[in-house]
């Protein structure tokens, strides 16, 4: 008998980096622009995607997948009642979605009939910075009640972003939240990241976010990649 | 949660490796994992005392290699090793920084045994 030491150097994540490619090229074969939203539990995803809703609905056909922990409908049923396909993906306790569980998210939309999927991750700050789904946009939402520490208590979601949302706005006054440590962190993990501060509650900043993601999708539509 | 899909892929790659390479057995993993990823090493190995049952992984000791974070300043060129929370350059307070290392996350090296070709 020999032992023998074998390099390896193969990256944990690279067979859902694999599945994420895909999934990707799927979507672009569909014409189909895609953003995958992350914040932690209470941030406002739900609300942030009812809000984009209305911004586009006359504009852009969405669709919706929604991860959640718990066979629980509550998030795809306010979708469906705004009037958009929503899928509702069951993790099964798992704390983030991955490539796969968005592959058979997808599978049950309607994709050559949309122009924009929206996927609500499971809420956590931690998980889904690491599982690529194989979306275009990486899209985070904080909210001003979480505090101004975030950035630097979880790096890599802050690092792994495209887009920055700060939502709840209208909560500043009431809350100590020190604008200039957070955006510091952030400034330091992801340099010159766009970030669009809104109000799900009053509906503040919406406009401009709309306008700029139907900037990127046409963009997209232009380029193909 | 997350750890137990990280530990899956880390057993796929080695028996990969491992079954490439004509191992009868693989008695050591090296893991390399920079400071910044956020792996919580002894649930990793919690569950890969499960899942590793039954495969040419049984009992393999896993070895996680730490990567500090390293910086540099874009400003004022100064490398620093990050001790503790994210921090503006230490020696100008500049915040425009590259993160040099620190986010690595991958499966360095297996060690097999073979048995000797009759
Ligand atoms: N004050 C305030 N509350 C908000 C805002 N956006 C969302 N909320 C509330 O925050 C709670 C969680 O929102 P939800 O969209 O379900 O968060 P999710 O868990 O990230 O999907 C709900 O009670 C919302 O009404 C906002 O901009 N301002
Ligand atoms: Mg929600
Ligand atoms: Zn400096």
């Amino acid at each position: 008998m020999s032992k023998e030491r074998v390099p390896v150097v193969e990256q944990i994540f690279s067979a859902n980096d694999q599945i994420a490619m895909l999934n990707r090229q799927r979507l672009n074969a569909a014409g189909v622009f895609s953003i995958n939203l992350m914040a932690s539990p209470g941030a406002g995803k739900t609300s942030f995607i009812l809000r984009t809703i209305e911004g586009l609905k006359n504009i852009l056909r969405l669709g919706v997948v929604e991860g959640d922990t718990a066979p629980v409908t509550i998030d795809s049923d306010l979708i469906l009642a705004a009037g958009m396909p929503a899928v509702q993906i069951n993790t099964g306790g798992d704390c983030h979605l991955d490539a796969v569980m968005l592959k058979e998210g997808l599978n049950q939309l309607p994709l050559n009939d949309l122009d924009l999927v929206i996927v609500e991750n499971v809420g956590n700050l931690v998980c889904p910075a690491s599982f690529k789904l194989g979306t275009h946009l990486n899209v985070l939402v904080a909210s001003i009640p979480e505090g101004d520490d975030k950035p630097y208590k979880y790096p890599a979601m802050y690092r792994g972003v495209d887009v920055l949302v700060i939502n709840k706005m209208d909560l500043l006054p009431y809350i100590p939240f020190k604008m200039d440590y957070f955006l510091q962190g952030v400034q330091i993990l992801n340099p010159g990241v766009i970030s669009f501060p809104v109000s799900c509650a009053t509906g503040d900043g919406i406009s401009k976010w709309c306008h700029w993601l139907i900037a990127q999708r046409n963009h997209f539509i232009g380029h193909g990649d | 949660m997350h750890e137990l899909s990280v530990t899956e892929n880390i057993l796929a790659i080695c028996e990969k490796h491992a079954n490439e390479n004509g191992a009868s057995k693989v008695t050591d993993i090296y893991l390399t994992i920079g400071q910044l990823s956020s792996i919580v090493d002894d649930s990793v190995q919690f569950y890969w005392d499960i899942i590793s049952q039954n495969t040419l992984c049984q009992g393999a000791r896993l070895h996680f290699q730490r990567l500090p974070a390293k910086l540099r300043c874009k400003q004022c060129g100064h490398e620093f090793i990050l001790k503790g929370e994210l921090t503006l350059c230490p020696q100008c307070e500049s915040m425009r920084i590259d993160i040099l290392s620190g986010e690595e996350f991958f499966v360095e090296s297996i060690l097999i045994e073979k048995e000797e070709a009759l």
